[in-house]
């Protein structure tokens, strides 16, 4: 096994567990954080599996730079999303099935937010 | 010539939303309908290029792949390039008049907006994967945040979880980007094609496509993976919704089928095609029958996109290993019924948004009365669902035409079954609508008025849904004349 080619491996098994976070977890952030786990797992395949066939490749590492630029944007608007969805709900997750089986409990207020 | 117009199309949308981010609400909305005019006269001079001179690959700033960007402009990349222009203008000259310029956040509405257009241009023209993959994040995370537009706990709410199942969807996309890089060494649709037409016998590549159509498949909302899209569409503003429904669901979708397209011969299999359509024709019954009991105007109009969207899923059983006559009719079929649903979609959701406006409630039976009020509204509405219902002479008459044609052809009958049922229900649903409306109730009677511009949008959008299916035979002649020019460049 040559080290590109160990690479993609651990890039998959990230990908496996980041997966299984995404689905399994509910908490907003977490859920985030194993999205951030899966791409990054991505991006070890991208360039393990592509340098494991045909030696050094510069395009996949290109690649992987736009790659991580888009997922820090994804990951920004993520956080504002779900940063004004706790301070208006209080929740931290979407579905909080303990709390939606109760009937009449609107959304609970945190705190107003300054500029609306 | 065609510099300019390349130029024109990826980079005024880039300019603008930097431009409108940097100026308020009343200033953004002047400065976006120039760049629409812009945007319109280039998309229809490319549309005049390609009808002239064929199809043509384009380096952009003359970078050769796979460093640079490859674009490939052909019969159904300028079709949808000229639909999103029309589309887009109409909903962008509707917001203008529906948002309210007051409320300081909708200034965001531009930016986002111009965001979504060159996202949308970029994976009409993409020919490689991964700048595919860059257009589809683009569109994606500005759709979420017009989403959120509407800034209460609700709207956050679809929006972060239209975020996560997109978001997801990207991802296994990108993956299966990663194995074919990884199996080919090459990142065009073209070149991967060109490459298993030399050698067919590859393993992981089967997976890496299973993979990358499961990510589209889940943002283009295929049943059973359509959870979020009604509340996104339905809570979204209604110029919003338009573009949501019409152009975004449509930009996976397209990506799907250019890959099943090109690659689908050597690498999908007979099962994999019947259960794309199989879960296409369960989204056809189940978006109709859930759109026929939701209490919302809008949600119904949400569900029905979902099941929309359905008919869209019967390309793959009806392209895999058919005569290429079958073939070329089903993909007709689906250029045609991605195009007349954008049309009436869009003059769906912007008179529904205008009925919304009038009556004060975006509950079905709230309508009572509105029939005498707003009947030029509640016209283009049902203009607009008679497309759906693949009435002639439609756009969406002829797609089911072609489509019924194609699974005679191929044998397939079973798919009639979704093609009629699928056009009952949707009968069902908006007689639904016109019925609440005609109610007399006396307890109503107070209206608020939308300017009639706002009328008028949507009606020629419906108007344009309904002149399709008579004018079926250039856009078709378009879309096929390039398809055989793309073909082994």
């Amino acid at each position: 096994m040559t080290p590109s080619l160990f690479y993609a491996f651990a890039g998959a098994a990230l990908c496996g567990i980041g997966l299984f976070g995404f689905i399994v977890i509910s908490h907003l952030l977490r859920k985030l954080l194993a999205f951030n786990l899966m791409g990054s797992g991505v991006f070890l395949v991208l360039v393990g599996l592509a340098q494991h066939r045909s030696g050094p490749d510069p395009v996949p590492q290109a690649l992987v730079l736009t790659g991580i630029v888009v997922a820090i944007a994804a990951t920004a608007l993520a956080v504002v999303l779900i940063r004004r969805y706790f301070h208006l709900s209080g929740k931290t997750a979407l579905e909080d099935p303990a709390r939606d089986t109760l009937p009449h409990q609107g959304p609970r207020k945190v705190r107003e937010a300054p500029r609306e | 010539m065609t510099l300019w117009l390349m130029a024109g199309l990826l980079f005024t949308p880039l300019a603008w939303a930097v431009l409108t981010l940097l100026a308020g609400f009343r200033w953004g909305r002047a400065i976006t309908w120039l760049g629409i005019a812009i945007q319109v006269l280039v998309s229809l001079a490319l549309w005049a290029v390609v009808v002239r001179d064929g199809g043509f690959q384009y380096p952009l700033g003359g970078w050769q792949a796979p460093l640079g960007i490859e674009l490939r402009v052909d019969g159904l990349a300028v079709t949808f390039v000229l639909l999103t222009a029309l589309v887009a203008a109409a909903s962008g000259l509707h917001a203008g008049f529906y948002l309210d310029p007051d409320k300081q956040w909708h200034r965001y509405f531009w930016p986002l907006f111009w965001f979504l257009w060159a996202g949308l241009n970029v994976v009409w023209l993409g020919n490689d994967l991964f700048n595919l993959y860059v257009g589809l994040e683009l569109i994606s995370l500005s759709a979420v945040g017009l989403v959120a537009l509407g800034g209460q706990s609700e709207a956050l709410r679809a929006a972060l979880r239209y975020l996560m199942a997109a978001l997801l969807g990207s991802l296994a996309y990108l993956l299966g980007v990663a194995l074919f890089y990884g199996e080919f060494g090459s990142l065009s649709l073209s070149g991967i094609a060109f490459a298993l037409r030399q050698d067919s016998a590859r393993d992981g590549a089967g997976f890496a496509l299973v993979l990358m159509l499961f990510g589209l498949a889940l943002k283009t909302a295929l049943f059973p993976m359509h959870r979020w899209l009604p509340p996104a569409h339905g809570i979204a503003r209604s110029p919003v919704s338009a573009l949501l429904s019409a152009l975004v669901v449509k930009g996976s979708f397209y990506i799907a089928a250019r890959l099943w397209l090109e690659l689908g011969a050597p690498l999908g299999s007979l099962a994999l095609a019947q259960l794309l359509g199989l879960l296409g024709g369960m989204a056809v019954f189940w978006g109709g029958w859930q759109a026929l009991r939701q209490p919302k105007l809008k949600q119904v109009v949400a569900y029905s996109s979902v099941a929309q969207i359905g008919y869209l899923f019967l390309l793959f059983p009806l392209t895999w290993n058919t005569t290429e006559a079958a073939a070329l009719q089903a993909q007709q079929a689906m250029t045609l019924q991605v195009t007349s649903h954008a049309l009436a979609k869009a003059a769906m959701f912007l008179s529904a948004g205008n009925l919304i406006m009038s009556v004060g409630s975006n509950r079905v039976n709230a309508l009572a009365g509105v029939s005498h009020f707003l009947p030029f509204s509640l016209f283009s509405f049902g203009l607009a669902g008679v497309s759906l219902m693949g009435l002639p002479p439609t756009g969406g008459f002829a797609a089911k035409w072609l489509f019924l044609q194609a699974s005679l052809a191929t044998g397939q009958w079973w798919w009639l079954v979704v093609l009629l049922g699928g056009g009952l229900l949707s009968a069902a649903y908006v007689f639904r609508v016109y019925r609440a409306s005609f109610v007399e109730d006396s307890n109503i009677d107070h209206f608020f008025h939308p300017a009639r511009r706002l009328e008028i949008i949507p009606m020629i959008l419906a108007l344009l849904s309904l002149g399709l299916g008579l004018m079926a035979e250039p856009v078709l002649s378009v879309m096929a004349l390039t398809f055989a020019n793309g073909e082994g460049t």
